[in-house]
């Protein structure tokens, strides 16, 4: 699972997706999960990160995830 | 002569294939003797196309539609206020001048100011009521019925003569030649728009438009006739020329004198080719998207509702050149990414910094 | 000690820039939070009363009352309000009414008893409506209350019961119109236009056993036009001034019923409903110039009385609510499920509410399907709404629910929950007890063969 190539992240969450012409916004906690996840790191990974910068309880933060990522297959942001 | 910094808001930069009239009320008040402008440009959608012209905004800001309502409106205009200093907001569209109308007390309390319609020459002046209007004011439109039922639909068209036009409440209009005809297109009508729908008498003639400005105290201030002479497939005009009729000029001096109106106006009016009758088929109580052609003949109206606007004693026009025509075009504009980023992040775009402009 | 302080977690969210709509407006256009009702956070009104939870000002209604009873009585000498039962019928909202001095306006034996009870003098309860037994006229002739007869069968029974009692009944006739607006509500009462009316008014007066004390009529529900008004009140003066031309009679007072809009948006309008809603003002300025117009000599102007519900109770209610839970829908919607939905907020059917998150919330909003809690498919609170993201759990604050839902809730799946009146001090009462099962089930019986089973 990683982003495709062909999108791109700004800092203020500006997301485009160069090889649909689809663009997005995300907000900070998004943005930052679609660098992660550029940088390949697995949903296990992610879900310690997340666990380790934010306020959050396991089961929330892996319910989110989860419906996060299936919203970014939904969008072809990623590479199946 | 020194022109008076100003800094205008202005709304409607949807100059698409349905243009609004935002983009020729700034090229005309760029022309302006009086004023050197600073144009705050407001837009609904990312993608109007004025906010993408270089030499038009010098910033921009998104607002909340209409249908949210007026206090988001109204904390998003409190917002861009107290960046930019507004003197005056010239609103552009229809479906946001009911808003605009009531908040323009408190926008005149914040020092904003505005010249537009009161809500009562607003709301008289809509299709199934416009029968009522004429009537009040001594205006001919041609017969209308408004009709709920089938039956009323029979007895009316019993009455008249053919043919007719079907119109649906807010838009869609078929002429009819038979009652056969009139009934379908009364069904299809009244599926697609509700009741009522009107049945009005069909006049063979020449239509006309006439871009108008009133001072809100009775004065017509300007008006310029013009007829379409080549119209796209939805029938909105892709060129048309000034025209010198005074029939036309006089009806719309009578609608402005009148109702009292404040503000821009467009008259759409047909001439009867039989009679030389002038009669009124709506009015659309904002300027028209054609209103440049004005300022090109000479009677700069954007300018002249901002010095209204202003308090400042204006003087009707009285002339305006005759035979100047306008003819649409459309230009594919090749803009970077960035601007479309900026305005759908952050709501906001500096086209041309203060310093420049 | 070394400190770990952690980010505040905001869920994940990414949306589409579809054709160019605008989604946010930078961080200075959020959702305001709706934290507090009258000074009580939502958040303890909660914990308290559980959730759901109505919950009603009456500061906000004491209010309205007086906005709207000034804006009559600044243009008119001689007005009066009747409350509507059936838009609240919670004794304590009936008796704020009353104390400002609101008579009742009643369409049902259920609705009389229950004014009778409150204390409402007879001859000040207004009895409305096409279901009247010839024991609920007994019961009204007996007590002098105005009865406005629906169509000829209530007048030819209320004839007969005068006759038993010997006694004139008060009544006025309820007269449908066109007012220029659709539809025209012809079911009620007789028509103005037909001669219908004349007919019925003919009638009372030439049997002379009953005494025709006033005119009602009732235009519409909703109404935005004001307009409608004028119409309706020129044709009511129009009527009141042949009686008195012809039979030397002296209505005492024209009923304009209600029908004033709310705040509330109406499901398929485009402009927002506080936008377009007319004031009180607005409306008694139509009503009462048209009345004072009319050519009624001064010292014979007719008491005018209004009954409009909507308008004088809509703002002052409250649907407190939870989140249950969030999920996706196939298309990639976002869906929140709340513990509120249809049964208990009725008017979910007709209008767009305005939902506002109780607690501190982030600037990232989402397009949200928002679901009630019945295992059933009509249970959409709304369509689409923009909303916060919410969690698990957050509280959310419906606005202007005031009229008709806690008389047109349904006891469907669950129970009804408990409301609250908060006074003006700012101290919350309990005014109706959640229901419980053995509330509900005290009424059933069932027969002995099916008392017992074997499963």
């Amino acid at each position: 699972m990683k982003l495709r190539k062909s999108v791109a992240v700004s800092e203020n969450g500006f997301v485009f997706n160069a090889s649909r012409g689809d663009s997005f916004s995300a907000n900070p906690t998004g943005a930052r999960i679609l660098d992660w996840l550029r940088d390949g790191k697995s949903e296990e990974e992610m879900k310690t990160l997340l666990l380790d910068l934010y306020d959050i309880d396991e089961t929330t933060c892996e319910k989110d995830l989860y419906d996060f990522l299936k919203v970014l297959k939904q969008h072809n942001l990623l590479d199946v | 002569m020194n022109r008076i910094p100003i800094t205008i808001a202005v709304t409607g930069l949807n100059n698409t294939d349905n243009p609004g009239p935002g983009i020729p009320v700034i090229r005309s008040l760029r022309e302006s003797g009086y004023f050197e402008v600073r144009i705050v440009g407001l837009v609904y959608e990312n993608l109007e196309p004025g906010l993408y012209m270089d030499d038009m905004a010098d910033v921009v800001y998104t607002l909340p539609y209409p249908s949210m309502g007026h206090e988001m409106l109204l904390s998003r205009l409190v917002y861009i206020h107290e960046r930019e200093d507004l003197t005056l907001i010239i609103p552009n569209f229809d479906a946001e001048l009911l808003t605009f109308i009531k908040l323009a007390g408190r926008l005149s309390a914040m020092g904003i100011r505005t010249l537009l319609p009161t809500q009562e020459q607003f709301e008289s002046r809509q299709k199934d009521r416009l029968t009522d209007f004429a009537r009040q004011f001594g205006i001919a439109v041609p017969k209308s019925d408004a009709v709920t039922g089938i039956g009323e639909l029979m007895q009316v068209l019993a009455e008249s003569r053919y043919p007719v036009v079907v119109k649906g409440r807010f838009y869609e209009a078929y002429v009819a030649h038979t009652a056969d005809q009139a009934q379908q297109y009364f069904y299809r009508l009244s599926a697609k728009w509700g009741f009522p729908i009107i049945v009005q008498q069909f006049i063979r003639g020449q239509e006309f438009n006439v871009t108008a400005l009133g001072d809100g105290k009775g004065r017509l201030i300007g008006a310029v006739p013009m007829r379409k002479t080549y119209v796209t497939s939805n029938g909105k005009g892709w060129a048309g020329i000034a025209i010198e009729d005074d029939t036309l000029l006089d009806m719309a001096r009578t609608v402005v004198i009148q109702t009292r109106w404040g503000g821009g106006l467009e008259l759409e009016l047909i001439k009867e080719d039989s009679t030389g009758d002038v009669y009124l088929i709506e009015i659309n109580p904002r300027f028209p998207a054609w209103v440049y052609l004005a300022t090109a003949c000479g009677q700069n109206h954007p300018e002249a509702l901002v010095r209204l606007a202003l308090g400042q004693t204006v003087e009707p026009f009285t002339d305006y050149n005759v035979g100047r025509m306008f003819v649409r075009y459309s230009w594919d504009m090749v803009c970077d990414l960035s601007r479309f980023q900026q305005i759908a992040t952050t709501g906001e775009v500096t086209i041309r910094p203060e310093a420049l402009a | 000690m070394e400190t770990n302080q952690k980010l505040k977690y905001e869920r994940p969210v990414i949306k589409q820039l579809n054709t160019g709509v605008t989604n946010k407006f930078g961080p200075q256009m959020g959702f305001m939070p709706h934290t507090h009702i009258d000074g009580i956070a939502v958040k303890d009104l909660i914990n308290t009363y559980g959730s759901p939870l109505f919950v009603l000002s009456e500061r906000t209604i004491r209010q309205t009352y007086q906005e709207a009873f000034s804006a009559f009585a600044n243009r008119y000498p001689n007005v009066q309000f009747a409350w509507s039962y059936k838009t609240n019928y919670m004794n304590a909202v009936c008796n704020i009414f009353h104390q400002e001095g609101a008579w009742a306006e009643v369409v049902s034996r259920f609705e009389y008893e229950k004014a009778l009870k409150n204390g409402v003098p007879g001859d000040k309860i207004i009895f409305n409506g096409p279901d009247k037994t010839t024991d609920d006229h007994m019961v009204a002739v007996q007590n002098n209350s105005p009865i406005h007869i629906d169509h000829l069968d209530e007048l030819y029974s209320l004839m007969a019961v005068s006759q038993k009692l010997g006694k004139r009944p008060k009544v006025a006739i309820r007269v449908n119109m066109d007012t220029g607006v659709q539809p025209i509500w012809d079911r009620f009462g007789f028509n103005y236009e037909s001669g219908q009316a004349w007919d019925a008014i003919l009638k009372i007066i030439q049997t002379d056993r009953m005494d025709l004390v006033g005119l009602h009529c009732h235009i519409g529900t909703f109404m935005l036009s004001t307009n409608a008004y004028a119409v309706a009140t020129a044709k009511m003066a129009d009527l009141a001034l042949n009686i008195k031309r012809q039979f030397g009679i002296d209505i005492q007072y024209l009923d304009l019923g209600g029908g004033f809009a709310s705040r509330n948006t109406l499901k398929g309008t485009y402009l927002n409903g506080a936008d377009v809603a007319p004031s009180f003002h607005e409306y008694a300025e139509q009503i009462c110039s048209t009345l004072i117009r009319a050519g009624f000599r001064s010292e014979e102007l007719p008491l005018l009385i209004l009954e409009t519900g909507r308008a004088l109770i809509d703002d002052a209610g409250f649907m407190l609510g939870t989140v249950l839970a969030n999920k996706r829908l196939s298309d990639g919607r976002r869906a929140t499920i709340m513990d509120f939905g249809v049964n208990l907020l009725f008017t979910a059917f007709w209008y767009e509410h305005t939902i506002s998150p109780a607690q501190e919330c982030s600037q990232y909003t989402e397009d949200t399907v928002l679901y009630g809690p019945l295992c059933m498919n009509i249970d959409v609170v709304r369509e689409s709404i923009r909303l916060p993201l919410l969690n698990k759990g957050d509280q959310v604050v419906v606005h202007r629910v005031g009229a008709y839902n806690m008389t047109q809730w349904m006891q469907f799946i669950s129970l009804r929950p408990n409301i609250v009146l908060i006074d003006t001090d700012g101290q919350p009462h309990l005014i109706r007890k959640a229901e419980t099962v053995e509330y509900l089930t005290q009424l059933e019986s069932t027969p002995a063969h099916l008392s017992a089973f074997d499963l």
